[in-house]
């Protein structure tokens, strides 16, 4: 199974050098485009034909986002490179950033030549300073040999590159609100349309696009659309990267073929389950994506099967949680973390996020009622699709989710007025000793 | 006052924004000013961080209230963030929380008398895989154990005693 996007950093002695990078044949895509003279419009239909899809969480085809940038060469245009990684369960960007930066670099250099773009931003999270000191350095390093800057290799295209931080705000990882965030603002999502291709960074036509989908455009800038697109299955070509965290042996991030199983993930690259415990449920895409069950092990990691099932391969963060895990206290927590993260521009998400996590608070401590299932269900309905940003479908899932394959759970919370588990004796016993 | 060297990395920062955008450098702004003063953030100083962005206090106050970083109130010499979401929290942060709660004789939000620590609970922080994790200051500590926390928290003791 070939590794693209870890390859470099598992050669041994890899360092975030420049020199590093080169010694692995890196920035030869860059001096590729321009020694051949490749055109912002075939390389738009080179990544076209790869079949390369958003890493971000929405998936969308890369190559058609570009093609959807003004052609007029007097307009100004952005590149914005989200590096947010808010996601719970995802830490593959921070990887990629700590261990690669020159990789995301130079995939930067040729997306925005390809869209026409003289300036990108990378927004990365506040907190991650190692990442941003890391690019830092790697764009100056860049900078010396040619590779950012004015006049890069002498083609007469220029590019600026900057790192911009974010400040915590899990919301900043929505496009729309990352560009608001950057014009020094709140970070609340936009209504869309329109889109960031007419109107993003400072009302101009914008691409955001995720740090993983950036770091795959030199590899297929070198070996060709067709390449890619042989990997992997369907509409879900390539690799990518799967966040593994929870009760796995080995967590981690894995790159794998799209098209592997959850059971190859979780059991031939993650060791099983910790402690010969058997799986009870698994969160396919981020906390954001519906919960699964052991009996979708055998689903493809592919856009279209995962949704089919039911739930979306979103930022390919996949958190295993074992048979004792009580499935009302891990939707409650997460209940936790959306009711902290609504940004409050749409009412429905403002007031029902904490609306739904008081619910959750109160049948997990014994003290809720059979009508609050019917009146969880109710709200969620209230609330997903009808609100400015995908939050709002976000916020529902891990309720609807373990309600429909746990409701049994639910039902013992109310009824025996208790929780099954003492987390507190069991948490002891596994993660902090 | 925002001392002379924060001012000076404000107007570099202010460069890399189009001339009529001087906004765009507010969080950057903002971190660069924190950070100079002992983590936290004053009305005065956010009031000078407007002058320099040509902006009104409240567009910053509207920013420095909105974002989990910023704090408004000083803080300890080490701020001690724990991550408590799902992944984390399946691999015992609750259980992580306890500990330092009882070691430090302080509660969440709170700081311990000698100034010197500060403890918060916080969301994700993309270090899923490593979990139980905490941030101090700009640093991550991650597949925490009782001794390993006993062994960084007593080493940034002795970092700042000598
Ligand atoms: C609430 C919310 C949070 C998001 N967080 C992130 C994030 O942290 N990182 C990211 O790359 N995309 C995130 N996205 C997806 C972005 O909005 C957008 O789809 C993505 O940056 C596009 O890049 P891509 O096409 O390369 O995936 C988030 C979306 C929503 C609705
Ligand atoms: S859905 Fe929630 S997070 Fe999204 S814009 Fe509305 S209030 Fe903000
Ligand atoms: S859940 Fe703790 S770092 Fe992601």
């Amino acid at each position: 199974m070939e590794q693209i996007l870890f390859k470099n950093m598992a050669s041994p002695g890899y360092t975030p050098k420049i020199s590093s990078y080169i010694a692995m044949g890196g920035y030869e895509a860059l001096q590729k485009v321009f020694s051949e003279k490749i055109t912002s419009d075939q390389l738009i239909e080179m990544v076209k034909k790869s079949g390369l899809r958003g890493r971000g969480g929405a998936g969308f085809p890369t190559g058609t986002k570009w093609s959807f940038i003004p052609k007029n060469p007097a307009l100004t245009k952005y590149l914005c490179i989200n590096a947010d990684e808010g996601e719970p369960g995802t830490f593959k960007d921070r990887q990629l950033m700590e261990k690669d930066p020159h990789q995301m670099l130079e995939g930067i250099v040729i997306s925005a030549y390809a869209i026409g773009a003289h300036t990108a931003y990378i927004y990365v999270r506040g907190e991650l300073d190692l990442a941003m000191k890391t690019i830092e350095e790697a764009i100056e390093e860049a900078r010396k040999k040619g590779f950012v800057g004015k006049n890069i290799l002498s083609s007469g295209f220029d590019l600026e590159v900057y790192v911009h931080p974010g400040a915590g705000a899990y919301i900043c990882g929505e496009e729309t609100a990352l560009l608001e965030s950057l014009e020094g603002k709140r970070g609340k999502p936009r209504f869309k349309p329109p889109f960031p291709a007419n109107f993003g960074l400072y009302g101009k036509p914008t691409v955001v696009n995720n740090v993983e989908t950036l770091s795959n455009i030199p590899y297929i800038v070198n070996r060709g659309g067709e390449w890619f697109a042989s990997i992997g299955v369907g509409k879900s070509t390539g690799t990518r990267l799967f966040s593994l965290s929870g009760h796995v042996k080995k967590p981690g991030n894995y790159e794998v073929p799209l098209g592997t199983t959850f059971r190859q993930l979780i059991f031939d690259l993650g060791g099983g389950i910790i402690n010969g415990k058997k799986l009870k449920a698994i969160i396919p895409g981020g906390a954001s994506a519906s919960f699964f069950t052991e009996e979708h092990l055998d689903v493809k990691l592919d856009f279209e099967e995962v949704a089919k099932a039911g739930s979306m391969l979103g930022s390919g963060a996949v958190t295993v949680m074992d048979e004792e895990t009580c499935m009302v206290w891990a939707a409650l927590n997460l209940m936790h973390f959306f009711s902290h993260e609504s940004c409050g521009k749409c009412t429905p998400c403002r007031e029902g996020a904490p609306w739904l996590y008081k619910i959750m608070h109160r049948i997990e401590h014994g003290e809720g009622k059979m009508e609050d299932l019917d009146l969880l269900v109710s709200l969620c309905g209230n609330i997903a699709g009808k609100t400015v940003c995908a939050f709002g479908e976000a916020e529902v899932a891990p309720i609807l989710g373990t309600l429909k394959y746990f409701r049994q759970e639910y039902e013992y919370h109310i009824r025996e007025k208790s929780c099954p588990i003492n987390h507190s004796e069991r948490l002891a016993t596994i993660g902090f000793p | 006052m925002i001392s002379a060297t924060a001012r000076k990395k404000i107007e570099n920062v202010i460069t890399r924004y189009p001339e009529e955008e001087k906004r765009s450098a507010l969080l950057p702004a903002l971190h660069i000013v924190q950070n100079d003063n002992q983590g936290h953030l004053t009305e005065e100083m956010m009031k000078e961080v407007a002058d320099l962005l040509e902006i009104t206090p409240l567009q910053v106050y509207e920013v420095a209230t909105f974002y989990t970083m910023y704090n408004l109130k000083p803080i300890g010499k080490y701020h001690i963030q724990v991550c408590r979401t799902l992944p984390c929290a399946l691999m015992g942060a609750e259980k992580l929380v306890a500990y330092l709660e009882e070691k430090l004789g302080i509660g969440l939000g709170e700081t311990t008398s000698d100034r010197l620590f500060t403890l918060t609970e916080v969301e994700c922080l993309a270090s899923c895989g490593t979990a139980p994790m905490m941030q101090i200051n700009q640093n991550y500590y991650e597949n925490l154990n009782k001794s390993k926390v006993d062994q960084i928290l007593e080493e940034l003791k002795q970092k700042a005693t000598s």
